[in-house]
Order: structure tokens, then C-alpha cells, then sequence
């Protein structure tokens, strides 16, 4: 049940909302993320957006993720 | 899918489990507290891909598994009244309680109706005004605000028919519990989705205790790169609390989310399976809101005297004591169709997840290859 998703915005009336992922789209609630825009990637659970995406932080921890390989490859060279 | 695959890359899980083959230098117990870890853990096979000196342990974040007996007896006896309709999650109608499930019920002639969100028991409410709906809650402060917005929804609906059986569970008050039990525990991998709406304040008990932790996603690399910061802490002596979810986990949290939650809802004593009684470990309709409280409405009272069930381990299971394999029922008397213990029912349960996914039995990884 703690099943939740990332899904993009698709459609906003209100509170109500449809949410996509692949070919899925879902009648989702929005009243917990009432800032919530067309296109945002929000994370679903029992029918309701609880969280809306932040690009540019996942891009950060990538670039993270990225710069861990780098710090490793280096020590290997170390060695 | 966006911001998924991208964390799944085989190439950087790789260069991860070296650089913690290097960097673990001490044996360590760290606890995942989520039951969706624990399926990201196995499904992916991460402890394959850590050293032998870090030791993984589930912990007690799995709604289903932690709800009590008396609850389930609680929400069974509601459905066989004959003015009500019970509206439960489809994985809550296999936990057994003390006399069978809420599944057993429903065969037998109950009106048990499986919803897939707490708005569609709202819709059940306005369809069926002749009846009074009481959903049964559960889950932790990812699932507890999408409750207090459905009390909202029924609200602005005028609705006097709908109301919330609440067995949820607060994640504060059991971090606290657990810590109270000294069970050798060096970090923790906290859960995604429950800070994505409480904030990582309540993580300072931890911390405080000395502990590392960092709120981690879901995807093989959010978990592994995770476990490497815990370790790095550990290293440099720190404890701290870090966000590895930043793209969905603010450190305030969902603002919006907890003031309907806190809105509706007041903490209440809890019974947890497997721990017993918890103070103000469990969320009320309180307020304004009290008369959606089913237990008022019917005059039940949840009996905080949970008793064992025979032979399952799940008590031990839930504080990170034991492991499924531990279990004499494990995969004998105790399978996911036939489940003796909670912690075999829901997907997100240890022995269920271990069931599916230990050793022979995993999948194989999704983690795109190098
Ligand atoms: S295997 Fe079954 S009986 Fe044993 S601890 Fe797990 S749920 Fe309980």
C-alpha cells in the first residue's frame, strides 16, 4: 500500500487533476500540493500528489552521483 | 521513465560498492526503516553489492505489518454491522486478527469494500448515503494527510456518513521507541516519502543519539549512494542528517500538507504489532473533526492488550532483532497465500519481501548494465 510513483502533470481542474506515467493516466487529488503546475513531475500515493519534483536538486544529485565515479576512479589510480 | 533510469545506472552502482569496499572499515548495523526499501534492497540485490563489514536490518516502516490485531478486530466488527460499509486498502484485508480477516468477513457476508485511495470511500459516502462509510486507516505520514484531505473532501461535500476507523502510525514517537531498546544500530536509512511530508526534524533524535542518517530514495543508486554517506559519517565521527531524496524531500517538509494533517488529526496512544502500546504513536480526528472518529461514532474502543501470535517472530522482525530465515514458519506453515504474521501480508513486509527475493528467489536486477 505504501506503493508511490513518480507521475507528470497532465491535466489540472481544482483540486483534481490526471497524472501520466508511460501510457498510464490516473485521476489524481491535488489538494496537497495546491502550487503544483502542467508538466511537473509530482510522487503519487493513495490517489494523491504528495510531493512535486525539483528538477534542478535531481540534477544535482547526479551530478553527485557523477562526481562519486570521478573520487573513486581517482583513489583506484592511487593505489 | 524521467529521473528513474537515470538512477539505476549499473556503471555507478558499481563504482559505489567499491569505493564502500575501500571506505567500511568497521562492521556496521544499518537499519532501513522502510518497507520500500527493503523491497529496493533485495528486488535490486544491493547487499550483494556491499562489504561484508555492513549488515543491512528491515525495520518497522510497513503500515500493514505494523497494524495491531485489535485494530483488525477492530475494523472486522464494524463491517458486519448492518447499517455500515467498510473501506479498506486491498493488502489490509489479509492481515489476520485475532478471529480471521477482514477477507474472511467479506466471504462470509460482510460489506468490505476494497478502495484504492481514501477519495474513493469519500465516493462510496455520497453514493450510498443510506449507509455510513468508515474507511479504514492506515499507514505513516506519507498516507496521513491524503486521510485528513479526504475528512476535507467529505467536509466540503456536507457528508454526514463518512468516517475514518484511524489506526495510523507516526514515525517520531516509534524512532524514539526504537532507540529506548539499545539494538546496536550505527545509521539509518530514513524514508523517502514519510520526510517528503514531515521535514527532517524529527530525525534530531537520532542524530543527537549519535546516529547518522540520511533520507534516501527508492532507486538502487538513491539506496547505495546513501549507504556511503552513512558510511563517510561514520568515518569522520559525524552524525548528522542528510537528504539524498532532494529532489522530492524538502527539510521543512510539505508545509501544506502537514497543516491539514495536523488540522485533522491529533496524536493518540497507539498498539503497534509485535512492540505493544505506544505513547502518542497513532493519529485521532480530533477537534472539529472528532465526529468523523469512528470509534466515537460506534462507541468501540481498540483493546491495547495485542496479544502474539504463536510461533511468528514478527515482533523481532519489526525491531531488528531477527530475520525471516530465523522463523521456523518461514516459507513453511507461513507463505504470502496462507500468512500467519502481518509481516507476510503487505508487499512492503520483510518475510514477504524475503520471500520473493531472497537469494534463489530474486529477480534479476534492473540496475541497467555497464
Ligand atoms: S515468517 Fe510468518 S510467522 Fe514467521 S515471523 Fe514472518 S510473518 Fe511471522
Amino acid at each position: 500500500m505504501c506503493l508511490a510513483v513518480p507521475m507528470e502533470i497532465v491535466g489540472i481542474d481544482g483540486f483534481r487533476g490526471v497524472a501520466r506515467i508511460g501510457e498510464v493516466k490516473r485521476e489524481i487529488n491535488l489538494m496537497l500540493v495546491p502550487d503544483v503546475k502542467l508538466g511537473d513531475y509530482v510522487i503519487v500515493h493513495a490517489g494523491s500528489a504528495i510531493s512535486v519534483m525539483n528538477g534542478e536538486e535531481a540534477k544535482k544529485t547526479l551530478d553527485l552521483l557523477d562526481e562519486i565515479i570521478e573520487s573513486e576512479s581517482s583513489q583506484e589510480d592511487r593505489q | 521513465m524521467k529521473y528513474m533510469t537515470e538512477f539505476r545506472d549499473g556503471r555507478i552502482a558499481e563504482k559505489i560498492s567499491a569505493a564502500l569496499a575501500v571506505e567500511s572499515k568497521n562492521n556496521v548495523r544499518i537499519m532501513e526503516f522502510c518497507g520500500g526499501h527493503t523491497i529496493s534492497l533485495l528486488k535490486y540485490g544491493i547487499p550483494d553489492l556491499l562489504p561484508e563489514s555492513i549488515e543491512m536490518v528491515s525495520g518497522p516502516g510497513c503500515p500493514v505489518c505494523v497494524t495491531s490485531k485489535a485494530e483488525i478486530d477492530a475494523a472486522i466488527e464494524l463491517a458486519w454491522r448492518p447499517d455500515v460499509m467498510l473501506a479498506s486498502f486491498g493488502d489490509m484485508i489479509r492481515v489476520p486478527g485475532t478471529k480471521g480477516s477482514l477477507r474472511q468477513a467479506k466471504a462470509e457476508g460482510a460489506d468490505v469494500r476494497i478502495v484504492y485511495s481514501p477519495d474513493d470511500a469519500v465516493r462510496l459516502a455520497k453514493e450510498n448515503r443510506e449507509k455510513k462509510v468508515v474507511f479504514f486507516a492506515v499507514g505513516f505520514e506519507t498516507t496521513a494527510p491524503v486521510t485528513a484531505s479526504s475528512v476535507k473532501l467529505a467536509e466540503s461535500l456536507n457528508l454526514d456518513n463518512y468516517f475514518l476507523l484511524s489506526a495510523h502510525k507516526t514515525t517520531p514517537a516509534i524512532l524514539a521507541a526504537l532507540l529506548a531498546e539499545e539494538i546496536n544500530l550505527d545509521g539509518f536509512v530514513c524514508p523517502g516519502h514519510v520526510t517528503a511530508i514531515t521535514g527532517t526534524e524529527m530525525y534530531g533524535i537520532l542524530t543527537d543519539a549519535g546516529k547518522p542518517c540520511v533520507v534516501s530514495g527508492f532507486e538502487p543508486l538513491d539506496i547505495l549512494s546513501s549507504i556511503l554517506s552513512i558510511v563517510r559519517q561514520i568515518n569522520r565521527g559525524a552524525a548528522e542528517t542528510e537528504i539524498e531524496y532532494s529532489r522530492i524531500v524538502a527539510p521543512e517538509g510539505n508545509l501544506h500538507a502537514r497543516r491539514i494533517m495536523e488540522d485533522v488529526f491529533r496524536p493518540a496512544d497507539a498498539v503497534w504489532r509485535g512492540l505493544g502500546v505506544v505513547p502518542a504513536s497513532g493519529f485521532k480526528p480530533s477537534g472539529d473533526y472528532r465526529r468523523f472518529n469512528a470509534c466515537e461514532e460506534f462507541g468501540i474502543e481498540i483493546d491495547m492488550d495485542e496479544k502474539e501470535t504463536k510461533g511468528c517472530i514478527c515482533d523481532s522482525i519489526l525491531r531488528g532483532l531477527k530475520k525471516p530465515p530465523d522463523c521456523k514458519l518461514f516459507k513453511t506453515a507461513c507463505t504470502p497465500e496462507d500468512p500467519v504474521g502481518a509481516c507476510m501480508v503487505s508487499d512492503e513486509g520483510t518475510c514477504s519481501v524475503y520471500y520473493r527475493f531472497h537469494r534463489a528467489q530474486r529477480v534479476e536486477p534492473e540496475i541497467v548494465p555497464a
